[in-house]
């Protein structure tokens, strides 16, 4: 184990280099370009042995990383917003191919107004493309998520697509202790690729295809079969990763002092660690509120959240997104979540860091104020100000 | 000149659903009986999604990967890079798209490929229309001709716009190889088969696929219909190495652009200052071409007219 000062972009690179990922391809946009820069910085010092793929867009980043993948080859590729929304059609086909593909997304707001700032719309708004995604908080948890999310993707049950996003600069950029497992500890942890689903040579095979009703509707319940297990595998891939590093990841969901708490608030990225210093001091005032980590987006952490409504009166969700016409993504699942059970809390939905906007602590203990004593607007965009030339009819 | 021999082996299985007549189908045949069985073909969405039959069944011998429709160029230099970090130096790479996917859709993938030195081979088989669709115009559309989307009538003589010229666009990349196919002439489709199979680095087939429905002709005529796109001048053949024109076919006088025409409902059209107009561009287009050509490497003996000319180096 060695300790380096890495930014989150470097730790997805770190985390890249010890999976021994021999195809990557890219295609550089702010504030991912961190990433790429260093995995070429590593091919062309021979420490990382790949072929790196250098593409003329997201989009053929994606195809470029597909096709490498219908051989059998474990494959990264890195992007960020308007990129991740230009691969819109090909996170399909990812899914659809049960192509095992990691990729880092760096979380960033979509144009326009142009903006590089933190903000996971981007993200969200593939919810439905048959991807697992991750949201970290920590450099450190880039580096351990990209580890076992290859073997989540790669695991003969799952065989899906996975994300592990990062907030634009606070993470991306900003420099943190990261330790970096030997890459024996890893190897021991991450075999090779097996090849599945994979296109076999000298073999009359297609991958792709097309169907008819008879069979498509099979091939989408397969792969929602397969998102299905990922709570349970990924509770086992966990458990071996903290076998063979000494670290633990929390699963899907990990909760922070929500024991006997009136109000818990979900958060995702990097909005957590504020949250939990918010929480700290809350606490030691004598208010009883307590926080849950929203790892995974996808799939939905659904008995996560029946098990969190079974003892808690009132819990704000906050979104670092927002969906016209509805509420925030996380709060829409979470209400559908906990609708079927016997004891319903009340769940309120927070907008809030869109675009980069800081998550203070001081707009956090608002959100838990309201959270615990009023009735809060569905859903409310926290932290607004009047700025020049914007209407809001209203 | 000693006939070649067209490879025996079938890597295209005959219960295929392509059209009776379909020059796609004859394209692949033809190119995999030359690439062999060593070969991955990726194949975006075009009338050969629908050729190599649905699942669970392939018309194919050999691997074929499905891609988006603008994305073939992106799927074989990773197919390229996977074979080759699988050690599968002797493995033929070949994107197989049709028009539409290659000179409008997919030119940005293209484009990538050839700019990258992806080591493969990319056949843009051209039906001149988005025929999968049902022959809606695409950029390789030839002026004059009807499609869905520009019908003839009062206001409207077919297609307004000059056909895109892919092989120019693709020669700008400085391909390894690039030549136009066509596959009523099997023996010059399989050297320049041969000839790029043997060749490393980004090898571009521009590939003449009659489509009797698209092209509103009757299915037997679609060898006759081919053979007479060349040898009017209006799809001539020849490859492009190392930069040099070679122009594989040629002879004397070519014969008239109505003969083409004729034979096909698309053009029934145009009357005889189209037709002549037509004319003058095949006329001019096939000087330009003659003027570029290299010397040639094979003198035609005196008085050859429209013979077969060997292929350079093959």
């Amino acid at each position: 184990m060695t300790q380096l000062v890495l930014s989150g972009n470097a730790a997805q690179a770190y985390a890249v280099r010890l999976a021994r990922v021999p195809v990557i391809s890219a295609y550089p946009i702010t504030p991912q370009t961190t990433i790429v820069e260093k995995l070429a910085d590593f091919v062309a010092d021979g420490s990382l042995p790949a072929q790196f793929i250098k593409v003329e867009s997201e989009h053929s980043a994606l195809m470029a990383v597909l096709g490498a993948s219908a051989l059998g080859v474990r494959t990264y590729t890195a992007t960020s917003s308007q990129g991740l929304l230009l691969m819109h059609e090909l996170l399909h086909w990812a899914s659809g191919m049960r192509a095992p593909v990691v990729m880092g997304v760096v979380n960033r707001a979509v144009a326009p107004p142009w903006s590089i700032g933190a903000d996971h719309t981007d993200t969200i708004a593939q919810r439905d493309t048959g991807w697992i995604q991750f949201y970290a908080e920590s450099n450190q948890e880039v580096l351990d998520t990209v580890l076992t999310a290859y073997r989540l993707a790669e695991d003969p049950v799952v065989r899906l697509p996975v994300m592990v996003t990062e907030d634009a600069f606070y993470l991306s950029h900003t420099l943190e202790p990261v330790e970096v497992p030997e890459s024996g500890v890893v190897d021991a942890f991450l075999p090779p690729r097996e090849p599945r689903s994979v296109l076999q040579l000298d073999v009359a095979s297609r991958l792709g295809s097309f169907t008819g009703p008879v069979e498509y509707v099979e091939f989408r319940r397969a792969v929602a079969a397969a998102m299905a297990q990922v709570p349970e595998r990924l509770a086992e891939i966990e458990e071996s990763y903290r076998a063979h590093t000494g670290r633990a990841l929390g699963g899907m969901m990990p909760l922070y002092r929500t024991e006997d708490a009136d109000a818990v608030l979900v958060t995702m990225g990097t909005a957590t660690t504020t949250a939990r210093t918010v929480v700290d001091a809350l606490r030691s005032e004598g208010q009883k509120v307590g926080l849950a980590k929203l790892r995974v987006f996808r799939p939905f952490p659904v008995g996560e959240f029946q098990r969190l409504a079974a003892r808690v009166d009132r819990i704000g969700v906050l979104d670092r997104s927002y969906t016209f016409g509805g509420l925030g993504a996380a709060a829409t699942e979470a209400r559908a979540a906990i609708y079927p059970t016997p004891h319903r809390p009340v769940v309120a939905s927070y907008l809030a860091g869109i675009g980069g906007r800081d998550v203070t602590p001081a707009l956090l203990r608002g959100i838990f104020r309201s959270l615990l004593e009023e009735e809060v607007p569905d859903p409310m965009w926290s932290d607004l100000a009047p700025v020049p030339g914007v209407t809001v009819h209203g | 000149m000693a006939k070649l021999t067209i490879p025996a082996g079938e890597w295209m299985y005959p219960g295929h659903s392509a059209c009776p007549g379909c020059g796609a189908a004859l394209a692949m045949r033809l190119l995999l009986k030359g690439l062999g069985p060593r070969t991955i073909v990726a194949v975006p969405a075009c009338c050969w999604t629908v050729i190599a039959t649905p699942y669970p069944t392939t018309a194919l011998g050999v691997p074929m990967l499905d891609n988006p429709i603008e994305a073939t160029g992106a799927s074989i230099s990773g197919l390229r890079a996977a074979a080759d970090v699988l050690g599968w130096k002797d493995v033929q790479i070949v994107g197989f798209a049709g028009d539409g996917g290659t000179a409008d859709i997919g030119l940005q993938a293209l484009s990538g490929m050839l700019e990258r030195r992806t080591n493969a081979l990319y056949v843009m088989y051209d039906n001149e229309a988005y025929m999968n669709t049902g022959v809606q115009r695409s950029g390789a559309t030839p002026t004059g001709a009807w499609t869905t989307t520009t019908p003839v009538g009062p206001g409207s003589r077919g297609k307004v716009e000059a056909k895109k010229d892919i092989m120019a666009i693709v020669r700008a990349h400085h391909p390894a190889y690039a030549a136009t196919l066509n596959p009523s002439f099997p023996e010059d489709f399989e050297r320049k088969v041969a000839r790029a199979k043997g060749i490393e680095g980004p090898r571009f087939f521009h590939v003449f696929a009659p489509c009797p429905p698209g092209w509103r002709y009757s299915s037997e005529q679609t060898i006759a219909l081919g053979r007479l796109a060349t040898d009017t001048g209006l799809f001539p053949l020849y490859e492009v190495v190392d930069g040099e024109v070679h122009v594989t076919r040629k002879g004397g006088a070519l014969k008239p652009v109505r003969e083409y025409l004729d034979g096909q409902g698309r053009f029934a059209h145009l009357d005889d200052e189209e037709v002549a107009r037509l004319q003058e561009q095949v006329r001019a287009k096939w000087e330009a071409l003659l003027a570029e050509e290299a010397p040639p490497r094979t003198v035609p003996p005196p008085g050859a007219s429209l013979r077969p000319v060997p292929v350079a180096g093959a």
